[in-house]
């Protein structure tokens, strides 16, 4: 039987303890949720990516009371009345566009950092998992936010990359893999017209966002139970360290509780982060505000270079050197690969890369290769270029084949 | 006892089932083109203004339309619509490949090419691609010959035969 004190003040501790059990949900959740002491600052992109994702969202509410998803007035609603009118609009946009940014700079040392220090494996499958989840869903919310200005780039985006979904030519294999009509349908009509930024837009604000939350409380959940990693790979006993951090032994203890020590930790982090990204903010907007897309959407007129924003530019060069059903291939790989990296490291140490041998070298052959991707994506398609391309995209997924053997005989260091 | 649970949650989940099919076909439905924009799928073009290796672009469900009147030094080609003696390639200007624009050069009109920036593809004369990852020629929209106009939308004899001899693919 639950038991309520009559004479308990309304909205006390006491009244509120006793219907929500708020000290011990805190308990449970934070005050006694375990980190490792030994790890350092690449630690804390997690939460820099929870406060970036917090920080677009109310940066997009104040964007939305005015943007308006016509194909006859978004891109003044955006360029004139956001941009001009509406007090302060220009530093909701500003601020958006350089979080989008960053935030995937983010994602990609977060990513690395999991992958340099092995912490896909050994019980943290799911976080790996939910974590590649998060990042086809922000990639998928990027893009769409990209459509709702409807200028050049929205535009002719939106043309190159509904397209993909057309699957393979019609000569390949008698047309059994080729869906025009699928194309037609995602957008609504012909060509990327009125219903296609209306359920763009609705995926935007709404939609993406409400996946997007979820998928974070899942990627949380599934910490809970493996903790996170930390600089040695070491395998913590938490029950253990926990009961000497309870009893006073600090010292001895491995771990710290994340309420508050590990936060402040983190704070101090973030505090640096919004240093740098307000700097980018006032000072070099620039870089998230592709000048091409301040040209209304034109279905007659193809920008002289297409190319995406810059996080998708490895993923774009490993499509585009081909030709087209092999491109195809590659570029579907190169979105699930990292999903797989769990399953390809067929070594069970857990431990920093400097200290794998092979696939030390693996790791930084990899980080390599995705930034001479990311740089060629970039530079126009030409005699130079194109080669170029095909040999970062082959090692890209060359690198993915090799991994189960490099890994398999690996010695624990 | 189970067994009337059983049926309960069988009944319960089949009904669901169901439900859930039907609002997914209706799901899929919403997102379909709507009939007014499958409608406005016609249009008519008039091809007697236009000259010679002259580049004319046009608008067909929101599709730009290339429309070139070749001149006698250009290569001839099955890929052209020939009205009283004129030939003129008419196609939609979007590459196949993802669907940019290309751009027409015409300097030289013996060897016209249609260059698109986006990832380096080339055209030859008729449409055909050259070089780059483009997979097929540039599509001829359907269409149908009254006089000296065009109907793009409809599907008259010439086109019909174009698409039997596999000279483009349906759009
Ligand atoms: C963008 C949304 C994301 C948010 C809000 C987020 C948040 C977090 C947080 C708060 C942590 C715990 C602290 C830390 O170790 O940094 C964490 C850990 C982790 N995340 Fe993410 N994450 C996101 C995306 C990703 C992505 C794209 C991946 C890679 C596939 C990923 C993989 C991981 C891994 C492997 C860990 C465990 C690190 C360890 O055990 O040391 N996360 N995430
Ligand atoms: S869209 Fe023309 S080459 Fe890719």
């Amino acid at each position: 039987m639950a038991h309520f004190d009559e004479n308990a003040k309304p909205f006390s501790a006491k009244w509120l303890e006793e219907r929500l059990a708020v000290s011990e949900v805190m308990r449970v959740l934070a005050l006694e949720y375990w980190i490792p002491k030994n790890i350092n600052f690449l630690w804390a992109m997690g939460m820099i990516l929870a406060a970036t994702f917090g920080i677009l969202v109310v940066s997009g509410i104040f964007l939305l009371m005015y943007y308006q998803p016509d194909v006859k007035t978004a891109f003044d609603s955006v360029n004139y009345i956001i941009m001009t009118e509406v007090g302060y609009g220009w530093l909701w946009r500003h601020i958006h566009g350089v979080a989008a940014s960053v935030v995937f700079l983010i994602i990609y040392i977060h990513m690395f950092t999991g992958i340099y220090y092995s912490s896909y494996k050994r019980g943290r499958e799911m976080i790996w998992l939910s974590g590649m989840l998060l990042f086809v869903l922000f990639s998928a919310e990027a893009f769409s936010g990209y459509m709702l200005p409807w200028g050049q780039m929205s535009y002719w985006a939106g043309m190159v990359i509904t397209n993909l979904f057309g699957g393979f030519t019609q000569d390949f294999a008698g047309g059994i893999a080729n869906f025009p009509g699928f194309v037609e349908w995602l957008r609504g009509d012909y060509v990327p017209a009125q219903a296609f930024l209306t359920r763009f837009f609705m995926l935007h604000v709404f939609l993406m966002p409400l996946v997007i939350i979820g998928a974070i409380v899942f990627h949380f959940a599934s910490l809970r139970i493996p903790h996170v990693n930390n600089q040695d790979g070491d395998n913590v006993d938490f029950e253990e360290s926990a009961m000497l951090y309870k009893n006073g032994m600090k010292k001895e203890s491995q771990v710290i509780p994340f309420q508050p020590v590990f936060l402040s930790k983190d704070v101090f982090v973030m505090g640096v982060y919004f240093i740098l990204f307000f700097y980018l903010v006032f000072f070099h907007f620039e870089f998230a505000m592709d000048p091409v897309n301040f040209d209304p959407a034109d279905g007659l007129k193809t920008p002289a270079h297409i190319y995406p924003e810059w996080y998708f530019l490895w993923s774009y060069e490993i499509l585009r050197p081909f030709p087209f059903n092999f491109g195809l291939v590659a570029f579907g790989f190169a979105q699930v690969a990292f999903f797989l990296l769990p399953f390809l490291d067929k070594s069970p140490v857990v431990a920093p890369a400097s200290r794998r041998g092979l696939f030390n070298i693996w790791f930084w052959v990899m980080v390599a290769d995705m930034i001479a991707l990311t740089v060629l994506g970039k530079l126009p398609p030409n005699d130079t270029f194109t080669p170029m391309g095909k040999v970062a995209a082959s090692i890209f997924i060359l690198l993915f084949i090799a991994l189960p053997f490099i890994t398999k005989n690996e010695k624990k260091a | 006892m189970s067994n009337r649970r059983d049926f309960m949650g069988m009944a319960l989940g089949g009904f669901a089932a169901l439900g859930g099919l039907g609002a997914l076909y209706a799901a899929k439905r919403s997102w379909d083109p709507l009939p007014s924009v499958k409608s406005a799928g016609f249009t008519t073009i008039d091809l007697a203004s236009a000259k010679e290796n002259e580049l004319v672009v046009e608008k067909w469900r929101g599709k730009p339309i290339f429309i070139l009147k070749q001149p006698a030094s250009t290569p001839k080609s099955d890929r052209e619509i020939v009205i009283n003696g004129a030939r003129y390639l008419v196609q939609i200007a979007l590459c196949t490949h993802l669907g940019c624009i290309p751009a027409f050069d015409g300097k030289n009109p013996e060897k016209q090419r249609f260059k698109c920036a986006c990832h380096g593809g080339e055209y030859d004369s008729a449409g055909r691609q050259t070089f780059g990852p483009p997979p097929r020629p540039m599509d001829i929209p359907p269409f149908k010959i009254k006089g000296t106009s065009l109907v793009l939308g409809e599907e008259g004899p010439e086109y019909k035969k174009m698409l039997a001899d596999g000279l483009t693919t349906k759009v």
